[in-house]
């Protein structure tokens, strides 16, 4: 199983963990990740909130990139760079124009696309290529009794990810973690929006939309909250403290990112899977796993 | 703020939404909007807008795009997708929420009390100097210009992030930076400039 890895901007700074424990899981699991040489941003919402064509464009460099690398699936682990990329892909793939216009400006700089890489989310991989079995089954920890809120977010699936999953409340990471031995909670808010995009621009809605995230996980009795996503993780972690001042709260729950959860049970080693660099301390959960 | 106060800067804006519109994947969709309210009663940030989503589409046919442009509406979407999954009319909402602001930076008619347009330029700038976003440079000039209050308030969470090496000073550069910068500039000289 050999993939394009597209890191992301986070990857290097904030979510150095995600990217740490993503390289140990797969390893772990036999995926032969490659990094997609000199990738650049994705664009992110910036660029499209500027001009259309450039963030297909920027974005397109990357799958360009990735088709001329031999064209396996290129695997994003951040949400928004799997949507950004996956939604480049879709419209290079299905407007005619948009191809067009995108291989004009590709050419500018000696590089063109024809559309035929997949861009894939990293928890998709997990599940549809390696199996829930096989995780289970590699496994040399069991998270017998832990209780897991698995915090998706909302480009998880939104817009891209109809395919293999819902937009409305994901699931497909349950099965891993329950295969894991870990109890799932509901955690109705599972998809809804952290607000991370506005926590500097406009904080207070961002906060409120983290302490309504915290509180249901805290009213489920999670243990651990588990994202796939790394404004998610830095919104849900790094601002405990402030949803605290603002609401009176004392939310000190740990959050995970779920490849440093899945990579544990593998057995990969606390110090590969970056848990020493968690804001909230793990501890608690590492020791609520049998060794 | 820059105003529209001719009737004619007025219908050029109308006629240019309309256009960059139907040129967007699925664009012509809008015109099947029957104001079901799905989009603003899914929204997460709904009730910091000015108007809802539901009203923005109103607004458009009541030719108010100006209006709608400097409000903080559109600045205040987190591009979460709720509304564009949900949407009865399969109308991207989302999509249409990235083109009026791109309209509102064209026609400099974004509202002067958002900081959502500096943090949108600024991380556009990062990437098209470094060809990677630098979250550190992005913070810091977004502090020293946009909100100086944000040090203190986040200087423990900075602290934190930076000790846990989260946090890195130096930028990274892409050997294809110029590739970026060449992509920046040629899609300059194809865009047309408001009037």
């Amino acid at each position: 199983m050999k993939y394009s890895y597209y890191p992301g901007c986070s990857g290097e700074a904030t979510a150095k963990p995600y990217d740490m424990s993503t390289r140990a899981m797969c390893q772990k699991l036999g995926m032969e990740l490659e990094e997609l040489d000199d990738w650049n941003c994705c664009g992110a919402t910036s660029y499209f909130s500027i001009r259309e064509l450039l963030g297909f464009a920027i974005s397109a460099r990357n799958l360009a990139i990735a088709e001329q690398a031999g064209g396996q699936d290129l695997v994003a682990a951040c949400n928004s760079c799997y949507t950004v990329l996956a939604k480049t892909n879709h419209y290079i793939e299905t407007d005619e124009t948009i191809k067009h216009e995108v291989n004009d400006a590709l050419a500018q700089i000696g590089r063109s696309y024809s559309g035929s890489v997949k861009v894939r989310h990293l928890a998709e991989v997990l599940v549809n290529d390696v199996g829930i079995e096989a995780v289970a089954e590699k496994a040399t920890r069991r998270l017998t009794g832990l209780k897991v809120a698995p915090y998706y977010g909302c480009q998880f699936t939104r817009p891209m990810g109809g395919d293999w999953d819902d937009f409305e409340y994901p699931t497909i990471l349950d099965g891993v973690f329950e295969a894991l031995g870990a109890t799932v909670t509901e955690y109705a808010t599972r998809a809804k929006c952290c607000g991370g995009m506005m926590m500097l621009t406009a904080p207070e809605g961002a906060l409120k939309m983290c302490y309504d995230l915290m509180q249901c996980a805290v009213d489920d009795g999670a243990d651990v909250i588990v994202c796939a996503c790394p404004l998610c993780e830095m919104s849900l972690e790094g601002y405990q403290p402030k949803v605290n001042a603002k609401y009176g709260t004392s939310f000190n729950i740990p959050v995970m990112y779920f490849t440093q959860l899945v990579g544990y049970a593998l057995g990969c080693d606390a110090k590969a899977l970056g848990l020493d660099k968690q804001i909230v301390p793990v501890e608690p959960v590492l020791a609520a796993i049998p060794a | 703020m820059a105003e529209l106060t001719t009737t004619a800067q007025k219908k050029h804006l109308h006629a240019a939404f309309c256009k960059d519109v139907k040129s967007m994947p699925e664009g012509s969709k809008i015109a099947q909007c029957q104001q079901c309210g799905a989009c603003s009663g899914s929204c997460p940030t709904g009730q910091l807008m000015d108007r809802g989503p539901r009203e923005v589409i109103a607004a458009f046919r009541a030719g108010m795009i100006d209006e709608v442009l400097k409000e903080n509406t559109i600045w205040m979407c987190t591009s979460c997708y709720a509304c564009t999954v949900r949407c009865p009319a399969g109308i991207k909402i989302t999509d249409l929420m990235y083109e009026l602001k791109r309209l509102a930076i064209k026609y400099d008619l974004w509202p002067r009390d958002s900081k959502v347009p500096a943090m949108t330029k600024y991380f556009a700038d990062s990437v098209t100097r470094h060809g990677r976003n630098s979250e550190t440079e992005l913070l810091m000039r977004f502090m020293a210009t946009k909100d100086w209050g944000l040090g203190p308030k986040f200087a423990g969470m900075g602290m934190k992030l930076f000790a846990a090496g989260r946090m890195p000073l130096v930028p990274t550069d892409i050997k294809g930076k110029d590739e970026i910068k060449k992509l920046v500039d040629y899609i300059e000289t194809q865009e047309v400039a408001a009037p």
